[in-house]
């Protein structure tokens, strides 16, 4: 058996427009092997959700910089969870302040990424903790 | 009685049976499962396959940034509207280099994405040439065994040589777009070749006109098409201009049902399904005849030793193989 791919969304939920480093980390995770499904912006919680489902991924990495993270999370952490597809890994990034870690965290947040993160950084934590096909 | 039938029932079959009744999760996990070669899905397929054979298959092909995904998109809302349920499968490439794909058709999509009657995948090429996936085939089994109405194939962005597309589906629509005129001759062989419906894309820009002629020309040109159809050429104006644009779409889907007449009344559906089919089983014998073979040349070190025999030209290509048919096939 050939070995697993790993396959990845990125989705940018909410109304900000700029998906530059969406792109950017979209591209590095290609570069590193992944299969890496790219949604675009302006997201609903509800689209991303579907969307993972029906793209069999093992992450999605939500990136959000208009500040609406505290409500937009942790909405596709529990649509999922609705949808019996808890096992998909949910990791965030963007312009995210250190008091609302915690939050997001317990609302089911595996990881978060901030624009200190390295792209490395962020696809070495991808590679060590998800299991492709779980 | 369902649950004692249930007991008797392999995983296989259970599986399949959770895939028919429109499972997505089982069904994009099967898909996967065939792009990564896991033992066992195969057997699934096999359970799968008595129940295919009913979608009707479309596949879209065409230059790079041509509108394949955005004319997909608008194809789905034509025939969601008529409540067809619909199969997407959309293919980008893998980079050769890492790997790894970046696959973005699916942002054009995204307004079905909550549909519960849409079910959108997307494929990595995963090295494959002919402009779709080695796992294409097989997905779109999946689909059609789910039960959907329509399963829309989008091929990578294509040059002249990627054809592949033609043994899936039923109707290949290429879509082509202005300012690339000159270049119909250059692209005659090929890809032209494959099209039951030419799409004019972006027809609002100029060149429009001088595309239609070319393609025009060239199917003048034709002594006699096969099975009689002479593939029409729809234009389809700018999506940014929405209600001409919806029209063009209504245009392009009355070609589409009108070839798929035309396949059925000719009595031509059933020689296409049988080309497609015999080409699939050809792939079956390659990958459960050959592959082993190979496989096992390679693990005990038989491939290299040929290798060395060659590059001291003790032997040839041909007598290396023939005496491994030999051994293999007797
Ligand atoms: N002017 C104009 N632009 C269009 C039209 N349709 C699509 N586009 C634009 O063309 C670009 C490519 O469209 P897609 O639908 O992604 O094309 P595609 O053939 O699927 O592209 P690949 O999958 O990358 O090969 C997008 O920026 C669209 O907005 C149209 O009718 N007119
Ligand atoms: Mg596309």
């Amino acid at each position: 058996m050939a070995e697993r791919k790993l396959r990845i969304m990125v989705a940018k939920p909410g109304l900000d427009g700029h998906d530059r480093g969406a792109r950017i980390l979209a591209r590095h995770f290609r570069d590193s092997g992944f299969e890496v499904i790219y949604t675009g912006c302006h997201q609903t919680p509800e689209q991303i959700a579907a969307s993972a489902i029906q793209e069999d991924v093992d992450v999605v990495g939500l990136s959000c910089l208009s500040g609406a993270h505290r409500y937009l999370f942790p909405k596709v952490v529990e649509l999922l969870k609705e949808k019996g597809a808890d096992d998909i890994t949910v990791i965030g990034g963007g312009i995210i302040p250190e008091q609302d870690f915690q939050m997001l965290y317990d609302a089911g947040i595996k990881a978060i990424f901030t624009p200190g993160s390295t792209l490395e950084a962020i696809a070495r934590w991808v590679r060590e903790n998800v299991t492709q096909g779980s | 009685m369902q649950r004692v039938l249930s007991c008797f029932m392999s995983r296989d079959m259970k599986k399949a049976d959770k895939i028919r009744k429109g499972d997505i999760r089982s069904a994009t996990r099967l898909i996967r499962d065939i792009e990564d070669n896991v033992p066992g899905a195969k057997s699934t397929m096999k359970h799968l396959f008595p129940f295919t054979g009913k979608a009707r298959v479309l596949g879209l092909t065409g230059a790079p940034g041509a509108g394949k995904s955005t004319l997909i998109d608008a194809l789905i809302s034509r025939y969601r509207a008529g409540e067809k349920t619909i199969g997407a499968l959309l293919v980008d490439p893998t980079s050769p280099f890492t790997g790894g794909a970046i696959l973005g058709d699916r942002i054009r999509l995204q307004r079905h994405a909550e549909d519960p009657d849409v079910f959108i995948r997307s494929l990595a090429t995963r090295g494959a040439l002919g402009g779709l996936s080695k796992a294409a085939g097989d997905a779109i089994h999946v689909l059609d065994a789910m039960g959907k109405d329509i399963v829309f194939v989008e091929t990578v962005g294509t040059g002249q040589q990627e054809v592949e597309v033609m043994n899936h589906v039923h109707t290949v629509l290429v879509v082509l777009v202005p300012g690339m005129g000159d270049d119909v001759q250059a692209l005659k062989a090929g890809i032209l070749e494959i099209a039951d419906i030419f799409v004019i894309n972006k027809a609002d820009r100029d060149g429009t006109g001088k595309l239609y002629t070319e393609i025009s020309n060239m199917l003048d040109m034709v002594q006699a098409f096969p099975g009689g159809w002479r593939p029409p050429i729809v234009n389809v104006g700018s999506v940014f201009q929405p209600a001409l644009f919806r029209e063009h779409v209504e245009q392009l889907s009355q070609a589409i049902d009108g070839h798929y007449e035309h396949l059925v009344k000719n009595d031509l559906l059933g020689d296409r399904i049988r080309r497609q089919t015999l080409v699939e089983l050809n792939e079956a014998l390659r990958s459960c005849i050959l592959a082993p073979i190979l496989e096992k040349l390679v693990k005990e070190g038989e491939i290299e030793r040929m290798v060395d025999k060659l590059l001291k030209k003790e032997s040839d290509p041909y007598t290396c193989a023939e005496e491994i048919a030999n051994k293999y096939l007797r």
